[in-house]
């Protein structure tokens, strides 16, 4: 083929076949806002304050990124900002109404354009300071009360171990989030990330906060590209090994992450903020052949869940790392392959079939982002097995410093095998079937799960 | 700036004439042409620089009119996205 300048028809054509056949985006443009200066003991202020700050920091983001996708060619997905957990801010208003907080970020999200605001968020880790039992109190009806905010909780971390009494909260919270939005398919719930190790520049929805070492605002990028992983697989690992199929996977993530890396700085660059890292996560979307369960049966297993299903993840997760360090200046977020349940094609089939368990995605959990995410249970589920369920995700991510998160949706009046839709990226599912033994007595026991040894590093 | 012009369709007789020519009269300079068949599928692919005055999204409107007329697809991006992802 005749060389093209440094391209060749080839790699260019190549390009344009990720980007308009495999799904290849930039799944999220995110921009982080400190709320820090926006603390006032008059919680009318307080919301007076960030809903400008937002607003003015947030307000061309949504155009600058419109121009970036037309002008790259590649498209931007969601556009989104994350703020500072808004518990920081209710430690010097005692009397203020957490929910009046969530209502003036679902305002500016509203000004500004943007699909999500995330950071109605509190970080418990080894305990409750001022502000973080109310805003963890509010989450119900702040997520039932607002259309665009997300809300996360951190309950453990490596360094301080899990907040048993926070986890224990943690269960009743989100079935009254499910039951206060039941007739709009139980949304609020998917709206809610309980995390352990949370980072604090992760660009993706719902579990985005900007954490307190952020600079005052800066741009993380978020990319996809499932698809193009998977037709990458499909047509140049024909025959290869396991050693080969991992190189594939690393060109790909390469050529990928690049262009999250371009879209971050020209963002940053246009708007007049630092560019701060690209997530190299692998997330997937409900649309078809953008499936990261593609992907892994792209490597030979017959469905998603089958034995084999946790190695074949613990090498896609590790090759999309290697070919993404080499392509980014600036890696960060939570930097892993995604399995959402409802947000994924291929894994809503194999649930569908009852190939896919939760014990199987538990364990996958141990090898990869984020957790038990999007996973639709029976809306009857008993508080305590919630919190339990927590507490198991937050022992993988403890100890194997790691994040890991739980995003779980009771759907309401609905039992196992049935079927709920959230439409959008958030997708649909079936109602999976869950051990319901109960460990009561282990989760009222509160106090703290003590940090692991190998915490002791200094 | 430096964009590339790709078109992708069924070949037919004036193709190249009718993209140069859009570009000619947006004074957008051509510096290269390559030419190559993509399953079964004509693929032209042009590298070209365009006036400090004019945007990709105007560049993007009059070839994509000179693409409907031809039938086939026509796109305009800035190059640095190829740079980027075939570049190490």
């Amino acid at each position: 083929m005749k060389r093209f300048t440094n391209l060749s028809a080839d790699d260019i054509l190549e390009t344009l076949q990720m980007i308009h056949n495999e799904n290849l985006d930039v799944r999220t443009v995110t921009m982080g806002i400190s709320l820090l200066d926006c603390a006032d003991p008059d919680p009318k202020r307080a919301c007076d304050k960030l809903y400008e700050k937002i607003v003015r920091h947030a307000e061309n983001l949504v155009p600058v990124c419109e121009r970036i996708s037309m002008e790259y060619g590649i498209p931007i997905v969601n556009k989104r900002v994350a703020v500072t957990p808004i518990a920081m801010l209710l430690g010097c208003a005692p009397d203020a109404d957490p929910v009046a907080y969530a209502k003036a970020l679902d305002r500016a999200a509203d000004t500004v354009g943007i699909n999500f605001i995330g950071g109605y968020s509190a970080l418990v880790h080894k305990g409750f300071s001022a502000g973080d039992v109310r805003l963890i109190q509010s989450i119900p009806q702040a997520l039932s009360e607002t259309e665009k905010v997300c809300s996360s909780v951190n309950i453990g971390t490596t360094k301080s171990g899990i907040n048993m009494d926070a986890v224990a909260m943690m269960g009743d919270i989100i079935l009254d989030t499910a039951k206060r939005t039941a007739e709009r398919n139980c949304i609020g719930a998917a709206k809610l990330v309980v995390f352990c190790n949370a980072p604090e520049d992760n660009p993706f929805m719902a579990g985005a906060f900007h954490g307190v070492g952020e600079p005052d605002v800066v741009i993380n990028i978020g990319v996809s590209g499932p698809g193009a992983v998977r037709s990458a697989l499909q047509n140049d690992a024909k025959g290869l090994d396991l050693s080969g199929v991992a190189e594939v996977v690393k060109r790909t993530a390469f050529k990928i992450t690049r262009m999250g890396q371009l879209v971050g700085e020209v963002a940053g660059k246009a708007l007049g903020v630092p560019f701060g890292i690209v997530d190299l996560s692998l997330a997937p979307t409900p649309a078809i052949g953008d499936s990261i369960a593609d992907v892994l049966e792209a490597m030979g297993l017959e469905t998603v869940g089958a034995y084999g299903t946790t190695a074949a993840l613990a090498l896609l997760n590790d090759a999309v790392k290697k070919g993404g360090v080499m392509a980014s200046g600036s890696v960060g977020g939570l930097s892993g392959a995604f399995i959402p349940v409802s947000e994924d094609a291929g894994m809503i089939k194999a649930a569908e079939k009852g190939v896919l368990k939760l014990e199987k995605l538990e364990a996958m959990t141990s090898v990869c982002s984020v957790g038990l995410d999007m996973i639709i249970v029976p809306g009857d589920t008993p508080a305590e097995v919630l919190c339990a369920m927590i507490a198991d995700e937050a022992a993988i991510g403890m100890v194997n410093t790691k994040t890991t998160a739980v995003r779980v949706i009771p759907a309401i009046g609905k039992k196992a095998g049935d079927h709920l839709s959230f439409g959008g990226l958030l997708g649909e599912g079936p109602v999976m079937h869950i051990n319901t033994v109960s460990p009561y007595e282990f989760i009222h026991r509160g106090g703290r799960i003590p940090a692991p040894i190998h915490a002791l590093k200094n | 700036m430096n964009a590339v012009i790709t078109v992708i369709g069924v070949d037919k007789v004036g193709i190249l004439a009718r993209i140069s020519t859009a570009c000619a009269q947006a004074h957008v300079n051509i510096e290269e042409v390559t030419q190559t068949i993509l399953r079964g599928m004509f693929a032209m692919i042009m590298l070209v620089t365009l006036p400090e005055d004019l945007t990709i999204e105007s560049l993007s409107v009059k070839l994509n009119e000179a693409g409907e007329a031809l039938g086939v697809n026509v796109s305009v991006t800035r190059q640095e996205i190829y740079d980027v992802t075939h570049k190490v």
